[in-house]
């Protein structure tokens, strides 16, 4: 299955009701992070989820090489309780996030997975200070038999190269 | 008479004004970061003909590269004609450089190769005459580092009491030479020299690193126990440079008693390594203790610091702005699986999403936001005075929570600051 942004037109299937599901579970998990409310995004992942912010936009092969997020179960989990455990100053102190997710194309359909291209505009405020954030994110989500759950995140930072604003909060 | 700037810092504190000061900074990029030696990058990054990197020498872009004789060459990024800059490509490997206004190009060593339409320059220019700004480079152990100044004295010499610390670094390569295997950045909202003491400061590890510490296995977490451990030391090694030793048993890593037992978090590495024949116990044991890179952090003066498995470097953007680079570092020709367990470790602590540098940010911002709140209060450096001795070295030598680095760092800050004029 692609895992690359797009190169071709993809509509959203909207004839699948997977399509509209996958959407829907997406843009939930905007609205935990940007409440971060990250016990209940932990929930959202299949088990075994990957969870990725490559340095590389180009990368496909993570486990070679420097990565800004490169987590599995354990680690997604660590993070969790890092941002959640109030020992960490930069989590305390991290900045508000409003993000929207939109442009969304489907760039793969297996019988129990289906995979999201989309668009993610992530606007943050802390100290006098406004930011923003953008990134191609591709979701490959899984549907087994507790409904759908995220087997796979990839977030494509557009200045990924280049010095990242980051403060306490997750994309 | 005494020199304006020798009251802004003594022995045992500085002026805040050292963060905030606009006009100081300006000195600084004149006097310290374009007179001294600055690192510009690890051999490894420009290891074949051709290859460039582009760095930083205060705040001037310079390139990095190999020539076709295998020389290194640092040059200032600008195009002697309109100064347009003639590289925009972070790495890679070419035949030198373009403008892209008027194509003006230059060689791999920045000699002027070539003049489109030369007509109007016929009696006018000279090509020899027009080479990009070379900078006077200097390497050690790997390391590259760059002067604007041609009369400096010899790198060597300005590395000095470090030298036997870089080289004792490198011994984190197992036999192997040390590579470069990627880079995080990340900028904070203050002043370049709130990072300069950071590497050796040691005091704010278990507080500002509560969360990281949360996060590791009880056997990383007590290797370093630095408060309660009087081996962990600091010594001040002259020129600004200073090291601060947290696990002393890591300090040489040459040096093994036997009686360290290897992580069990590591054991998986172990495991793969033993099926190859050619891989006796003992280079695996010494691959598995270097793991987590030399057992110290070495501060040199003004812009790197090697700190456990990663270069970490600083670049002075503005005086309330620094962009920070976090070097992760692996073995040349090394196993897959080691240098792959090395990134991990890399990401868990380092860059803008780890569970380290965020919080090290943070702090650092609130130094630069508390100190513009008081700007007439001086800054403490004094931890640890009642209790610094010179070592067998004579180096002042203190407990590594201890602030003998920072005391170091500045002595020299106001040496190059206060020098002549």
């Amino acid at each position: 299955m692609a895992t690359e942004a797009p190169r071709t037109e993809v509509e959203l299937p909207l004839d699948d009701p997977r399509a509209l599901s996958a959407v829907s579970l997406i843009w939930r998990e905007a609205h935990l992070l940007d409440a971060r409310r990250y016990d209940d995004w932990d929930g959202l992942w299949a088990e075994g989820g990957e969870y990725v912010v490559p340095i590389d936009r180009e990368a496909t092969d993570f486990a070679s090489r420097l990565n800004l997020v490169y987590d599995d179960d354990r680690m997604r989990r660590m993070r969790v309780e890092r941002l959640t455990g109030g020992f960490s100053i930069s989590a305390a102190a991290a900045a508000r996030t409003v993000r929207s997710v939109s442009r969304f194309v489907v760039t793969g359909r297996e019988e129990d997975t289906i995979e999201v291209c989309s668009a993610q505009i992530l606007v943050g405020y802390k100290r006098e200070e406004t930011f923003v954030l953008a990134a191609d994110v591709t979701h490959r989500i899984l549907f087994g038999t507790d409904g759908p759950r995220i087997a796979r995140k990839i977030v494509r930072l557009v200045n990924s190269e280049d010095a990242v604003t980051a403060s306490g909060f997750l994309l | 008479m005494t020199h304006p700037y020798s009251s802004l810092v003594e022995s045992d504190r500085v002026a805040g004004t050292l963060y905030t000061d606009p006009a100081l900074f300006e000195r600084e990029m004149d006097r310290i970061f374009h007179r001294t030696w600055v690192w510009v990058a690890h051999e490894s990054e420009i290891a074949k003909a051709g290859d460039f990197k582009m760095a930083w020498v205060g705040r001037r872009p310079v390139i990095v590269s190999r020539d076709r004789r295998g020389g290194i060459n640092v040059l200032l990024n600008r195009c002697r004609h309109r100064g347009a800059s003639v590289c925009e490509t972070p790495k890679g490997n070419g035949n030198g450089f373009t403008c892209p206004y008027h194509a003006w190009s230059y060689a791999l060593d920045g000699t002027l190769r070539g003049i489109p339409y030369p007509e109007g320059y016929e009696d006018v220019v000279e090509k020899k005459d027009l080479p990009l700004q070379r900078l006077k480079v200097g390497s050690y152990a790997g390391m590259v580092f760059a002067s604007f100044s041609e009369d400096i004295e010899p790198l060597e010499d300005f590395l000095g009491g470090a030298r036997l610390w870089i080289d004792r670094f490198m011994k984190q390569g197992a036999g192997y030479p040390i590579k470069v295997q990627g880079e995080h950045r990340f900028r904070f909202n203050g002043n370049w020299k709130i990072q300069l003491e950071n590497t050796t400061d040691w005091y704010h590890f278990p507080i500002v690193h509560r969360s990281w510490m949360a996060s590791v296995d009880a056997e990383t977490a007590s290797m370093l126990s630095i408060m309660t451990d009087e081996s962990a030391v600091t010594h001040a090694l002259g020129n600004g440079h200073s090291v601060s030793i947290s696990v002393q048993e890591h300090a040489d890593l040459d040096v093994d008693d036997g009686t360290e037992k290897l992580q069990d978090r590591f054991s998986h590495i172990v495991e793969e390594l033993s099926k190859d024949k050619d891989m006796p116990p003992e280079k695996i044991r010494r691959i598995v203790r270097s793991l987590h890179g030399a057992g110290f952090n070495l501060n040199l003066f003004p812009n790197v610091a090697m700190s456990m498995s990663f270069f970490r470097v600083l670049r002075p953007v503005s005086v309330t702005e620094t962009e920070i680079r976090h070097v992760a570092l692996g073995l040349d020709g090394g196993p897959e699986i080691v240098n792959r367990e090395r990134l991990r470790i890399h990401e868990h602590f380092q860059g803008p999403f780890g569970f380290g540098s965020p919080d090290d940010a943070e702090a650092w911002n609130r130094v630069q936001r508390g100190v513009a709140g008081g700007i007439d209060m001086p800054i403490l450096v004094n931890r640890g005075l009642g209790r610094e001795k010179p070592n067998d070295l004579g180096q002042p030598t203190s407990h590594a929570t201890d602030e003998t680095g920072m005391r170091e760092a500045y002595d020299m800050w106001k040496r190059m600051m206060t020098d002549g004029n």
